[in-house]
């Protein structure tokens, strides 16, 4: 059988589209099984996602948290290194920032607020990634067994600040006190409604752009610092690396710390921007998230925005769905990630030999080269 | 030394039989994993899968044993899809591992809404459709014993089979890759690859064997968790064991022996940790809730972090195997 070898579109485009329907087709069989039509659902989910101004606003709300975590993971990734702890280095960023504005929210202007409140996002969240950075660079400790160990210790450690410490005397719910109105990220609406265009409310805020920014500094480290060279040499090959005289020990630690300050920026799109106060579980899986948004984005920050939307498009979508259909619940989300990751990580490249075969067959007449199974 | 220090420590050492079964199964599964060349971040995944589907189906037939077969079919059905994509596709081994691990966590909550409407949970099981405790023989007798009694009836005895079948899965393990011809293959698949595919064995076929070994003991140590050790499912209730058994399984150098004692060893400091509740300690005062639930991860960092953690891989584990052509 004569094969063609794909052209660069191909790849970066087909496969990945491919990989995500493979995905939703076993989505939509599930659905299925469970007794639901599938068409019905995905059409409900597209609507909530895309179908009102309030759906978009929330569709873009959600995928600035995954923006945050999905460039973590592939930060990371560049370094071959896998940080499954975006979830509690975001929940601990989150803490930074509520620190800081529970602190000075009544003292310091907002344009001083939102550095410093930045700082300690990344700051705290770099610190969370950090154990299991030196465990991994110097003693050798599996960093996916180290890091997911760290989302749990974050998570009782939440649990007891709050419950403790933050907690409003005389309160019942585990919460901070809301901050002064001055700490809070100025909200799409808001902002546009002073220019006098009419957006319908939605969590959307200012960190959407914080986001977009992040993306274009990652962007710049990864392909065009020294840096993130090095991070690429130690992800292509570590005793490449070595031999090259880079001290691949504290690329791993650089490596993660900058994993780690981004996944806890997701703290100021939720703390600062949303919720205004410090709670419970405000995370909700999107360091999870993060993981198939980089697999998707293959890792690249443009891909990671466009992938970002498409979840933040399925979490907006999924709440409609649960809403419409009950018998649906929220957590068909969190299994359609797992699809994706799995079709879009672990099974790439399994369609690439039947689309070098279709390929094969459109370019009989050009120049046709006779490709050697596999890779 | 007092009574209620005595009971203590005896109901200790008991409690520590009954936590570390599903370490101990799921650390056997790792090892027939990872010694085959198979790393298997989704033991997590499917000790949960094991235990939705276990509660699941006991709970329609009434019948436990029929809740344990369906857990292993559906293990191994994820050891098979992990198997495709790490060894038929040489996919990222981590990665197939997570998304498992992902998609279980949604759909057991999924379809648990869908079949019994009880957010997430499966009906609550009779004791009929439940691993019950047994008693060995002669415990009227033997349990008559000062301390030796007491030994035998409640830290040996006074289990539910499941807890036996850990047991003898250290033994088995031990006996399958030490002392069979298929064990010293399935070692040398886990070492060096490309030496198997020269002699004329399928890399590929004893890679999946193993994985679908892995599938039945984490299948059992999920039926263990939900209608044992518990009455009914709840959702995410493996709460990090697959992980923890991954440690014992490092901590133990990927050998069976080892590796069971050092999930006994986790199973015996959660099972102090839990009689730490709301005692006041000297000097330090008492030791906040949440500080005792995240002992175990705790533990487990900083037991991957000392000498133990850095105990060499089979060389092969995690990386695909590419015929050269």
């Amino acid at each position: 059988m004569r094969r063609q070898p794909l052209p660069a579109w191909a790849d970066v485009i087909l496969i990945p589209i491919i990989n995500i329907a493979l995905a939703l087709l076993v989505a939509g069989a599930v659905i299925a099984l469970i007794g639901e039509n599938p068409f019905k659902a995905f059409s409900v989910m597209f609507q909530g996602a895309f179908g009102y101004a309030e759906g978009v606003g929330y569709t873009l709300y959600y995928a600035t948290n995954f923006i945050f975590t999905g460039l973590a993971v592939a930060v990371a990734f560049h370094a071959m290194l896998f940080n499954i702890g975006g979830e509690g280095q975001a929940y601990i960023g989150g803490l930074g920032v509520a620190l800081v504005l529970l602190a000075f929210d009544g003292m310091l202007p907002f344009w001083a607020l939102l550095p410093l409140a930045i700082i300690a996002a990344m700051l705290f969240g770099a610190a969370w990634a950090a154990i299991p950075a030196y465990l991994q660079a110097y003693r050798g400790s599996h960093i996916v067994i180290t890091t997911i160990m760290f989302n749990f210790i974050a998570s009782n450690l939440m649990v007891y600040l709050l419950v403790n410490i933050f907690i409003v005397p005389g309160s019942m719910s585990p919460e901070s006190r809301v901050f002064d109105s001055v700490a809070w990220l100025p909200s799409a609406h808001d902002f546009l409604a002073r220019f006098g265009i009419d957006v319908a409310a939605s969590p959307l805020n200012l960190s959407f752009i914080i986001a977009l920014i992040a993306g274009v500094l990652v962007w710049l480290f990864i392909w065009h610092t020294r840096w993130g060279y090095a991070i690429r040499t130690v992800g292509f090959s570590e005793p490449a690396a070595e031999y090259a005289g880079i001290n691949t020990k504290k690329i791993i630690m650089l490596t993660m710390l900058i994993s780690g300050a981004l996944a806890g920026m997701a703290g100021i799109n939720e703390i600062m921007g949303v919720q205004h106060k410090l709670l419970l579980d405000f995370v909700a899986g999107y360091g999870f998230t993060g993981i198939a948004v980089a697999l998707m984005g293959r890792n690249h920050p443009l891909g990671i925005v466009l992938a970002s939307i498409l979840f933040g498009a399925l979490y907006q979508g999924g709440a409609d769905l649960t809403f419409e259909m009950p018998n649906i619940s929220r957590e068909m989300v969190t299994a359609i990630q797992g699809f994706i990751i799995l079709f879009s990580g672990a099974l790439t490249y399994m369609s690439r030999p039947w689309l070098e075969r279709l390929f094969g067959l459109f370019a009989r007449t050009e120049a046709t080269e006779e490709v050697p199974h596999g890779r | 030394m007092d009574v209620s220090m005595y009971t203590e420590i005896i109901s200790a050492l008991s409690a520590t039989m009954r936590v570390s079964t599903p370490l101990i199964l799921a650390a056997m599964a790792g090892i027939f994993s990872e010694r085959s060349g198979i790393v298997d971040i989704s033991l997590e995944g499917k000790l949960l899968a094991g235990a939705f589907i276990s509660a699941a189906v006991a709970a329609v037939t009434g019948s436990a044993w029929l809740g344990l077969g369906a857990a292993i079919v559906a293990t191994m059905l994820l050891s098979l899809l992990h198997g495709f994509a790490s060894i038929t596709h040489n996919g990222n081994q981590v990665v197939s591992g997570v998304a498992i691990n992902i998609i279980v966590s949604g759909m057991t909550v999924v379809l648990g809404i869908a079949w019994f409407h009880q957010s997430g949970q499966t009906p609550s099981l009779p004791n009929t459709a439940r691993f019950m405790p047994l008693h060995l023989p002669g415990s009227e007798t033997i349990g008559n014993i000062p301390i030796l009694g007491d030994i035998y009836t409640k830290i040996l005895g006074g289990h539910n089979l499941l807890v036996y079948v850990a047991f003898l899965s250290v033994a088995l393990t031990w006996w399958v890759l030490f002392k069979t011809r298929f064990g010293l293959r399935l070692r040398a698949v886990g070492e060096n690859p490309n030496a198997v595919d020269t002699a004329g064995i399928s890399v590929a076929w004893l890679r999946y064997r193993a994985v679908l070994i892995a599938g039945i003991l984490t299948g059992i140590g999920g039926t263990y968790i939900s209608i044992a050790q518990n009455a009914s499912f709840i959702r995410e209730m493996s709460a990090g064991q697959g992980y923890i058994a991954l440690a014992a399984m490092i901590f133990g150098k990927w050998k069976p022996v080892p590796a069971m004692f050092a999930s006994l060893m986790f199973g015996f400091l959660d099972a102090l940790s839990i009689r730490l509740q709301g005692v006041e300690i000297a000097g330090i005062g008492q030791i906040p809730v949440q500080a005792i639930q995240a002992l175990p991860y705790i533990l487990t960092v900083a037991i991957l972090a000392s000498f133990a953690g850095r105990a060499v891989a089979p060389k092969a584990d995690g990386v695909p195997y590419v015929k050269e052509r």
